[in-house]
C-alpha cells in the first residue's frame, strides 16, 4: 500500500451503535482497476462506499484520494461519483439536465457542457432519449442515465452501489458487458458493491469478500473461486460440496495425510492444522467425477443418484453418498457418448480429480 | 359524504349567492326583489383599499408562515421517527381548540402584563413593558400563530415524500447545500409550498376577529367589512355580494394555479 494509489482506505473504523463495526479496513486501488466489494446485505459493503463518497464519516482512519486525505471534505468536494442503487435520477429534469447537472454546478461553459453531455449520452446509447424525463424511461435506460450522469464528470473513482440489482436477468447481463466495456474504454477506477457473485467474478480485476465489516478475502476472481481462504468465502462463491475429513499427519512441507471415511489419502496442502483436527474437503461440482470417469487412484465413494437435470451443455446430478453427505456434480457432455445419462436411483461411485480439492479448516 | 357537503356547504353558498342579488331594506335584512345594486356598490375606492390591505396582510402572513414553516417541516422530517410523531402531535393539538379562544390566549401572552413582557423585563432587555397589543405586529403574530399548522402540514407531507437520495445524488455530483436546495429540493417540494400557501392565504383573507381582538379594529379588513354588513349595518345583500366576490376571486386564483400546474405537467409529458 502506498500513497501513489488512486484510492487508499487506511485503517478505517466505523460503527453504528452495536449493530456492526467496520474495523481497521484496508483497501487500495490502482488507476483503472475494477474492484468489487462482495458480501451479503449488512456486511458493510455499502457503508464503505458511503465513506468514500462522503455521506458517512469514519470514526478513525484516513481515506486518501490521489494521496490527499479526503475524510474532512463534504461529498461535493470529492472527485468521486456514485451510481445509486435506486438510480436517484432527478425526476423533474430531462435526461440531458440530469447528465449535465454535475458539469453545470461546476460552472463549465454551456457549449462545453453540451459537448460533454452529448458524448456521455452517445457512450451510453441514450442520444434518442435526451429530452425525456426519467419517468418515461425503462429500468435499463434509467440505469444508463445514472451511469452517464456519473461518468460525464470524469471521476477519479466511480462508485457503483448494486447498480444492476433492479434489472431482470437478461438486461443485467447486457448491462454487465456494457459496464465493463465503458470502464475499460474510459479507464475508470471503479468500485462495485454487489451481493451477486457472478457479477463480481465476471466484472472485476479483484474481489473483496466481506463478512460483518471485515475483509474475509481479497484476490482475483480466480483466486477467490479456486483457493477460498475459509468456508465463509467458499460458501459465498459458487456451488460447493464439503466432505468431512480428519488430519492424520503432516508428511512434509506440502503434503498432508488425511482420513476421509475409511480411506486414507495424501493431499497437497499447506494448511496449518494439528493431527487429529477436523477439516473439510471443498470440491466444486465440476471437480467431481462419477463411476467410469474416475481415471485416477482416488477414493471411490459409493452413492445413489437422487436427481438429474439436463442443462444443455452440462448434466447436473445430485448424489446421496452412502457415508451421508449429499453432493452436486456437474459434468460436461462428451461427444463420444451421446447417450450419457443417469437414471434416478442408479448406484454410482464418486471421486474427484486429484489436486482440484481445497482443504479448509472445519470451523463449525 | 357528498350529500352532507351539499347540505352544509353548497346550500348555504347558494343562499349567499341568492341574497347578494337582493335589494337592501332599511328595517328588514333584505327586500325580496332582484337587483345588482349591491355589486354596483362594491365599485368603491374605499372597498378596493380594504381589499388590497387584506390581501397584503394575508400575503405577509403566508410569507412569514412559509419562512418559519419550511425549515420547521424540513427539520421535523429529518428527525428520528418517534420525535417526528411527537412534534406532529404538538402541532395538531392546538387545532382541536377553537381559534377564537386561541386568539384570546395570544392577547394574554402579549399583553402589558403578559409572559412576553415579564420575560423581557426579568432578563433586563427592556426597562418598561413594550406595547404589543393593538399593533400591526400583534395582528401578524396572531395570524401566523393560527395559520402556521396549515403551512407546516402540507409541507411536511411533501418533504417526507422527497427521496433523500436525490439530495445525496446532488451533493455527490458536486452541488453544495445552496445549489442542492435551489435545483433539487425547492422544485420537488413546490407542490407542498403552493398547497401550504393556499391553505394559509385563503382563510387568512376572511379572518376578521384576529384583527379586531389583537389590532383593535383600527384598520378595516375585508372580513371586518363583511361582518359589519351582516351584524351592524344589517345590509345582508351587500355583505353577501362582498362574500361572493371574495369567494369568486379566490376560486379564480385556485383555478389559475391548477392551470399552471397542469400546463407544466403536460409540457413534461409532451417531451
Amino acid at each position: 500500500m502506498n500513497r501513489s494509489n488512486v484510492l487508499w482506505l487506511s485503517g478505517v473504523w466505523k460503527s453504528f451503535g452495536s449493530d456492526f463495526t467496520i474495523a481497521d479496513f484496508e483497501l487500495s486501488l490502482e488507476y483503472g482497476e475494477f474492484i468489487t466489494l462482495l458480501g451479503p446485505s449488512g456486511c458493510g459493503k455499502t457503508t464503505i462506499l458511503r465513506l468514500i463518497a462522503g455521506f458517512e464519516k469514519p470514526d478513525k482512519g484516513a481515506i486518501y484520494l490521489d494521496g490527499v486525505d479526503i475524510v474532512h471534505l463534504p461529498p461535493e468536494k470529492r472527485l468521486v461519483n456514485t451510481v445509486f442503487q435506486s438510480y436517484a435520477l432527478f425526476p423533474h429534469m430531462t435526461v440531458f439536465d440530469n447528465v449535465a447537472y454535475g458539469l453545470k454546478v461546476r460552472k463549465i461553459p454551456p457549449n462545453e457542457v453540451k459537448r460533454l453531455v452529448d458524448q456521455a449520452l452517445e457512450q451510453t446509447k441514450l442520444t434518442p432519449f435526451v429530452n425525456r424525463k426519467p419517468s418515461q424511461l425503462s429500468g435499463g435506460q434509467q440505469q444508463r442515465v445514472a451511469l452517464a450522469r456519473a461518468i460525464v464528470n470524469q471521476p477519479r473513482v466511480l462508485l457503483l452501489d448494486e447498480p444492476l440489482s433492479a434489472l431482470d436477468a437478461r438486461l443485467r447481463s447486457d448491462m454487465q458487458l456494457e459496464l465493463k466495456r465503458l470502464q475499460r474504454e474510459l479507464n475508470l477506477t471503479t468500485i462495485l458493491v454487489t451481493h451477486e457473485q457472478d457479477e463480481a467474478l465476471s466484472l472485476s480485476d479483484r474481489v473483496v469478500v466481506m463478512d460483518q465489516g471485515k475483509i474475509a478475502q481479497i484476490g482475483t476472481p480466480r483466486q477467490i473461486y479456486e483457493e477460498p481462504l475459509d468456508l465463509y468465502v467458499a460458501r459465498f462463491i459458487g456451488e460447493i460440496n464439503l466432505l468431512p475429513a480428519r488430519i492424520e499427519k503432516r508428511i512434509d512441507k506440502e503434503k498432508l495425510e488425511i482420513r476421509l471415511f475409511e480411506h486414507s489419502l495424501i493431499l497437497t496442502s499447506d494448511l496449518d492444522a494439528a493431527p487429529g483436527s477436523k477439516v473439510q474437503i471443498l470440491l466444486r461440482p465440476e471437480d467431481l467425477r462419477i463411476s467410469e470417469d474416475i481415471k485416477e487412484d482416488m477414493p471411490r465413494l459409493p452413492g445413489t443418484i437422487m436427481e438429474r437435470s439436463y442443462r444443455g451443455a452440462t448434466l447436473d446430478t445430485t448424489i446421496h453418498l452412502d457415508h451421508g453427505p449429499i453432493v452436486q456434480a456437474c459434468e460436461f457432455f462428451d461427444e463420444d457418448d451421446p447417450d450419457f445419462d443417469y437414471s434416478i436411483g442408479e448406484r454410482v461411485e464418486v471421486s474427484w480429480v486429484r489436486g482440484w480439492e481445497v482443504l479448509l479448516r472445519d470451523e463449525e | 359524504m357528498s350529500g352532507w357537503l351539499l347540505l352544509f356547504g353548497g346550500f348555504p353558498l347558494l343562499l349567499l349567492l341568492f341574497t347578494s342579488f337582493l335589494k337592501q331594506h332599511p328595517e328588514k335584512f333584505f327586500e325580496l326583489s332582484l337587483s345588482v345594486e349591491s355589486y354596483a356598490q362594491l365599485i368603491n375606492p374605499d372597498y378596493l383599499l380594504v381589499f388590497l390591505r387584506s390581501t397584503l396582510l394575508a400575503g405577509i402572513t403566508t410569507f412569514v408562515c412559509l419562512i418559519v414553516g419550511y425549515p420547521f417541516a424540513w427539520l421535523t422530517c429529518r428527525m428520528p421517527s418517534r420525535y417526528r410523531l411527537l412534534i406532529l402531535i404538538m402541532i395538531m393539538i392546538p387545532f382541536w381548540t377553537n381559534s377564537l379562544i386561541r386568539t384570546y390566549a395570544v392577547r394574554i401572552i402579549i399583553g402589558a402584563k403578559g409572559i412576553v413582557n415579564k420575560l423581557l423585563l426579568a432578563s433586563g432587555i427592556i426597562e418598561s413593558p413594550i406595547r404589543l397589543m393593538y399593533t400591526d405586529t400583534a395582528v401578524l403574530l396572531g395570524l401566523v400563530y393560527l395559520m402556521l399548522p396549515f403551512m407546516i402540514l402540507p409541507l411536511y407531507a411533501n418533504i417526507e415524500k422527497l427521496d433523500y437520495r436525490l439530495v445525496e445524488a446532488s451533493r455527490d455530483l458536486g452541488a453544495g447545500p445552496y445549489n442542492t436546495f435551489r435545483s433539487v429540493i425547492l422544485p420537488l417540494t413546490m407542490p407542498g409550498i403552493v398547497a401550504g400557501c393556499i391553505m394559509v392565504f385563503v382563510p387568512t383573507m376572511g379572518l376578521f376577529y384576529v384583527a379586531s381582538l389583537l389590532g383593535g379594529a383600527k384598520k378595516l379588513l375585508i372580513g371586518n367589512l363583511i361582518q359589519h354588513q351582516f351584524l351592524v349595518s344589517h345590509n345582508w345583500p351587500l355583505g353577501s355580494a362582498m362574500s361572493t366576490t371574495l369567494i369568486g376571486i379566490l376560486v379564480v386564483m385556485l383555478l389559475l394555479y391548477r392551470v399552471v400546474l397542469h400546463q407544466s405537467d403536460t409540457a413534461a409529458d409532451r417531451l
